[in-house]
This record gives structure tokens, sequence and C-alpha cells, in this order.
């Protein structure tokens, strides 16, 4: 069996593509491949979050729990779809829990291993923030849209 | 032009709030003839009357179906209405959905709520000339599990090896184990030719603004997106103004536009 180059699955990502080689070699140097079963968490809210994935099989809930009331799923993700952003900026922790709702099979990126490698290398850092901002704009456009309740009844 | 009063000969539950209504032409009319995306306008006699899609399947029809949510008095009398019930219909109204400039292409429609119903004829007729279409994306997006549309019919649409489907909710307790996230987020699930498609969006106006921008994102421009808006029909023939949106009549140029056609409009807070 041929085990494919961590740099090759990560040009193939979404959020990679179109990346420069070196960059995906630098980026490769700091993932590794995760498994989290049905029903495993792989975030808790408040935690250190010095890590983000992307998810290559399987579903991941995002969830909330508030105490006294019924935790709260406010987005699943699956293939392709990064989890986490609090690696970037601190105080680099969790803001929710992650929890797999099924067999889940992704890549992991260190934060620490990353942020040290942006700088060092400036253009990849900028790289990667863009690359970033572009997926926390997605999530506050559908978190405007929820907090809308669009499909409520507001007659 | 006056309503003719239409039998009911069926009130179906959709929803907690929704209903839909199968509603017969008298004989002496004939069948009813409409395209998918227009509208007429249903009368209860005696108290109002209010725009509805039609939801059903389009063409010569011996019946139509009425897809309506609970909002204020009107519709609540029609929920009330049962089999041999009378409401009174004029229409057809507006402009469809270009199912046939679609031919050829790629299909994406993405509904939002209740916007389904009125996208629903447009999947009919797709799902039921497949082999005119290209790839077929069908997109949904309701509040809550409890809130989904045609949900049995959205699984026998699932079922099809030729189309996609996929369906979320704005928010879910765990015992969901569908998708969670807004409708938008699902068009990059799907897989499409953005050169070569043709998008259908139906929804909540910001839905729309939201789905489109989207869209846009994925390679599709305004020019191939069409949406269906509805504000406040009244006389359903252009005359009376109160669905006008700038210089359009929405009840007869609309309620199917293309999009780079309303996107300024839309976009001015005092229309």
């Amino acid at each position: 069996m041929t085990v494919e180059p961590l740099d090759r699955i990560l040009a193939e990502i979404p959020l990679f593509h179109g990346m420069k080689e070196e960059h995906l070699a630098l980026i490769a140097g700091c993932a590794s491949n995760v498994r989290f079963e049905a029903g495993e968490f792989a975030a808790h809210h408040g935690e250190p979050a010095d890590q983000f994935l992307v998810l290559r099989q399987g579903r991941m809930a995002l969830e909330i729990h508030a105490p006294g009331r019924d935790t709260v799923t406010i987005q699943t993700l699956g293939e392709n779809e990064v989890l986490g952003w609090s690696w970037l900026l601190p105080p680099h922790e969790w803001h929710f829990d992650a929890r797999a709702l099924t067999l889940t099979r992704a890549l992991k990126l260190d934060g620490r291993c990353l942020r040290g490698k942006f700088e060092r290398d400036p253009e990849l850092g900028y790289e990667m923030m863009r690359r970033f901002a572009q997926v926390i704009v997605r999530r506050l456009e559908a978190m405007g849209l929820q907090l809308l309740d669009v499909y409520g009844n507001h007659s | 032009m006056r309503p003719v009063p239409f039998r009911v000969l069926r009130r179906k539950r959709e929803t907690h709030d929704t209903f839909s209504l199968v509603l017969k032409p008298p004989s002496a009319a004939g069948p009813f003839s409409f395209a998918p995306g227009q509208f007429n306008m249903v009368n209860v006699f005696g108290m109002g009357e209010v725009p509805l899609s039609m939801s059903g399947h389009s063409g010569e029809v011996r019946e139509i179906v009425h897809t309506i949510r609970v909002v204020g008095p009107v519709t609540q009398t029609l929920n009330r209405l049962r089999a041999g019930g009378t409401v009174g219909i004029r229409g057809p109204f507006g402009a469809s959905w270009p199912l046939g400039a679609a031919e050829g292409h790629d299909v994406v429609m993405v509904a939002g709520g209740i916007g389904l119903a009125p996208i629903r004829p447009a999947i009919y007729h797709v799902l039921d000339h497949r082999e005119k279409y290209g790839k077929v994306a069908i997109l949904y997006g309701a509040r809550t599990p409890h809130d989904i549309l045609f949900l049995r019919e959205i699984e026998s649409w699932r079922g099809r090896f030729d189309v996609e489907v996929e369906v979320t909710v704005d928010r879910a307790s765990r015992d969901w184990h569908g998708l969670v996230g807004v409708v938008t987020g699902l068009v990059p699930r799907v897989h499409f030719d953005p050169g070569n498609t043709v998008a259908f969006v139906c929804g909540p106006e910001v839905m729309i603004t939201f789905a489109v921008r989207e869209l846009a994102r994925s390679g599709v421009p305004a020019r191939k997106t069409y949406v269906s808006l509805e504000r406040n029909m009244k006389c359903a023939i252009g005359l009376c103004g109160h669905c006008q949106l700038g210089p359009l009549f929405l009840c007869k140029d609309g309620p199917v536009l293309r999009y780079d056609q309303v996107a300024g409009l839309l976009r001015m807070r005092e229309l």
C-alpha cells in the first residue's frame, strides 16, 4: 500500500487550493492524521485551541451547551470543511464543543507549529490569514442569517 | 378578472404551521393551466385575498395544490377549510421559472422555508424531464427539523441517483441527525459546472441575497440566477402598485426575475 504524502493531500483540499508547493510542504510539516469515533469530542469550549482540523471523512457537530438547557447544535461540518480558527488568535481557546457524529477522519494542523512558521515566513502567514479570513467571513455570514431567523413568522 | 369558485378536494397538514389544499376547478372551466413559479390570488369570500404560488404539478391539470403557511386571518380561515369547502381563484399570474432556457444546463435549486413550495413545480418538471438537464441539485434549508416541508418527498428525491439533494436546518437539538447550518453553506457541497449552470432561488429575501452571493462565489453569475420575489400582491395585474419594486411590478414582471435585474433594487432600503 502506498501512502500519499501529506502535502499532496493538502493540495486537494479547497482551503489550500492554489498554494505554492513550498508553502504546502511547510504546512504538511505541521499536519497529522487523526480519527474520532462517533460521539467522541474533538474540542471542548474553553480548552486550549492549538490546532485546527480539516475533515476528510465523516461529520462533526459544533455545539453550545448552556447549563439548564438542551445542548444546541449550531453547525455541522463535513468533508473538506474546516473546524476551528481559535488557534490563530489569542487566547487560543475553543469557542464551542466539537463532537463527532460519525466515525470522522481528519487532518490535524498544529497551531503552535504553524504560527512559528508564519513568524519565519510572513508570506505564508499572510496567505493563511487571507484564507482563514474567508472561512471566518462565511461563518459570520451564516451566524447573521441564523440570528435573523429568516424562516420565522415575523408577521 | 373575477374569482372562480374552486372546490377543496383535500387538505393535508405539512408542518405545525403549514398545510396544503388540493383544489378542483369547476367542471365547466376545463383543466387549469399554469407554469412553474406562477401564482394565484386565493380569495376567502367576504374576508380577503392572498397571493399563493402553485406547489403541485404544472401544465394542464385537473387539480391544483397550494401550500400555505398560517400567518394571518385569511390563511387561518383557509386552514379551517376541509373537503367540500370553496375558495375563489384568480389566476394564474406572473412570470415562471425559465425551465426551457435552463435545458442543457446544470440546474441548482435553492429553497428556504416555505420557499420550497413555489419551486416544487419546477423540481417536478426537471425530474420529469430529467434527460433535458445536466446535473441537478436541490438545496433546502428550514428553521428546525420540525419545519421541513415535504419531508417524505425529499427522501424520495434523495433516493434517486440522478439528483443531489441536501437539506439543512438553522438550529437543532442532538436528536437531529441531519445537517445543521444555513442553506447557503450547502452550495459548495454539491457538484455542478458553474459556467453552465442556471440557478433558481426561492425563500425570504435576506436568504435569497446570501444564497446568490454564495452561488456567485462558486462561479454562477447573477444573470444565470433567477429568484422568486413576493411583495404584497393585490391586483395581480400590474395596476395597483402595491407590489411595485422600483420600475417593476412583481405580480406581472415577476414573481420570477433574473437576479441581475433586481439586485440593485433589493439593496435600496426605501424600496
